[in-house]
């Protein structure tokens, strides 16, 4: 990037953080250029990567056409149908494709990647061993922990009996298992958007005034 | 010089957060942009520090590079860069890092991406690595070393159209080149012609999609690189031996670095998260004696009333 463009880049970095200070015209500008030029660079490489590259290219200019490139174009050609009123009903078309195919690969690839593979990842051997037979005391704590919590955490979504007595024992075990997924995602997604902060500080201590190599 | 002044100012700002717990204890919590303000340098002053935080490696991250390290030269590796700008910080570090030890172990990289952006976030890591002074002494050729196949719309279903040819779905290369004009790709028809698939991936589609297909399906050794966010999703596929291994968020990108042998900038950017996150930390415990405090308050002035 060249210094306009690092120049450029930090203003509107400062910009979109003012917000922090309160809402002000800088950052609803800030703003409005992120989304026109987000919308412009997807449109860019949709028609480069798809339009042009791979139906242009192959199904238009050379002698031996993909024909079957002109089934995806003629759907997608019937999305645009979508503005035209009396006909829009024709817009559903390639939607139904789309929903009806996805669902397909969706109904296989979840049942055999999510239920089956997991279910087979959860039974295991009790007493976990190591490479000289010796107990693993620590994989088999971390197998007894995952086979509490699935258990509790199914006994939880069970809802066909009242959780009293064992039963809501139980599933107030799974609630607490809950508890701990969800404040180990948030502690991640804090440690994401901290990584966030720190790229966008690293571009204007480093690229911008230079301060820091 | 400048590391030691603003290790000087992380402590002072570290010592006044007793003063912030004091304001709160005595009912005068300070307002959220004094939070802001906390938090910005907590991680903008680390970055200017010269401290190696300790980094002890995880056995995700060392099983993956212990896979890495077993592949023989001229291995084919699919490397489907399923990211864009806003994750970079958490994976580009990553990306650079694999890049480089593939370059100097004579790897054979197939880049795409089923993010638009993620072609382009593998052509600067190409460039970054290129400027590496070991693997720059050894000629790299486009076409030949590594080759970038671009982007594809349509998620899921171009993996899924991958494991019968990757040509169905990416014809040309970035440079327009037909497939079958690139030497790289000669004698690669689908995914049992590549030795190893590396995925960075920020959200969907991305690795849970590479599992489900790739692996699942087509039957594809997997590595992935996450984003923090994205990373306690992906956890169960490693488990359950789906993944190879698996380099969660920025901690992970270091670890990587580590164990690879190049030091990149997720290893800077390690003590600026130290950091970052102590602070958080220390505004949780502000925030709750405020809680408490204020509850207190109400309940006296109930009483009164």
């Amino acid at each position: 990037m060249g210094p306009i463009g690092i120049w450029i880049a930090a203003l509107l970095t400062l910009g979109i953080y003012s917000f922090l200070y309160k809402d002000n015209p800088v950052y609803k500008t800030c703003e409005a250029i992120f989304v026109g030029v987000s919308a412009g660079y997807w449109g860019v490489v949709y028609y480069f990567d798809n339009i042009y590259k791979k139906f242009w290219l192959e199904a238009v200019v050379p002698e031996d056409k993909n024909l079957m490139l002109y089934g995806g174009a003629i759907l997608g050609v019937l999305f645009l149908t979508r503005l035209f009123g009396k006909i829009s009903w024709i817009s559903r078309w390639p939607l139904a494709f789309i929903v009806g195919a996805t669902a397909g690969l969706y109904m296989m690839t979840y049942f055999v990647s999510n239920a089956m593979n997991q279910v087979a990842s959860t039974i295991m051997d009790a007493i976990a061993r190591g490479g000289d037979g010796s107990i693993d005391w620590t994989q088999t704590f971390g197998t007894f922990v995952i086979l509490v919590g699935v258990v509790t955490g199914l006994i939880y979504f069970f809802f066909s009996k009242e959780h009293k007595g064992a039963f809501g024992s139980a599933a107030r075990v799974g609630i607490w298992f809950l508890m701990v997924t969800f404040g180990a995602s948030f502690g991640y997604t804090v440690m994401s958007r901290m990584s966030l902060l720190i790229g966008r500080m690293d571009f204007l201590l480093g690229d911008w005034l230079r301060i820091i190599n | 010089m400048l590391s030691t002044i603003a290790t000087v100012l992380m402590t002072l700002i570290g010592l006044s957060l007793f003063y912030v717990l004091y304001l709160t204890i005595k009912g005068r919590p300070v307002e959220r942009r004094m939070v802001f303000l906390y938090i910005g340098l907590g991680v903008m002053l680390p970055l200017m520090m010269k401290i190696a935080p300790p980094l002890p490696i995880t056995s995700d991250v060392q099983k993956l590079c212990d896979y890495i390290e077993k592949l023989e030269p001229d291995s084919k590796v699919l490397c489907a860069f399923d990211f864009d700008p806003p994750s970079a910080p958490e994976l580009q570090p990553m990306a650079v890092a694999f890049v480089k030890y593939a370059f100097k172990h004579n790897l054979k990289m197939i880049i795409m991406g089923l993010w638009p952006q993620g072609p382009q976030q593998a052509q600067l890591a190409i460039t970054t690595a290129l400027k590496d002074s070991t693997v720059a002494s050894h000629s790299h050729v486009e076409g030949v070393d590594w080759v970038n196949l671009g982007f594809q719309s349509g998620n899921e279903f171009v993996i899924q159209s991958m494991g019968s040819t990757f040509k169905s779905m990416f014809p040309r290369d970035t440079r327009l080149i037909p497939y079958d004009s690139i030497p790289l790709m000669k004698n690669v028809v689908n995914f049992s012609n590549v030795d190893f698939v590396m995925n960075f991936g920020a959200g969907k589609p991305g690795t849970i999609e590479w599992v489900q297909l790739g692996v699942d399906r087509f039957k594809a050794k997997l590595g992935a690189g996450n984003t923090a966010v994205q990373a306690t999703e992906v956890y169960p596929y490693l488990r359950s031996g789906q993944l190879v291994g698996l380099l969660g968020g920025m901690s992970g990108a270091a670890e990587f670095e580590k164990v690879l042998n190049e030091k990149g900038k997720a290893s800077t950017f390690l003590l600026a998260q130290m950091f970052g996150h102590a602070m958080v930390m220390a505004f949780v415990i502000i925030g709750n004696v405020a809680y408490f405090v204020l509850a207190r308050k109400q309940k006296n002035s109930a009483t009164n009333a």
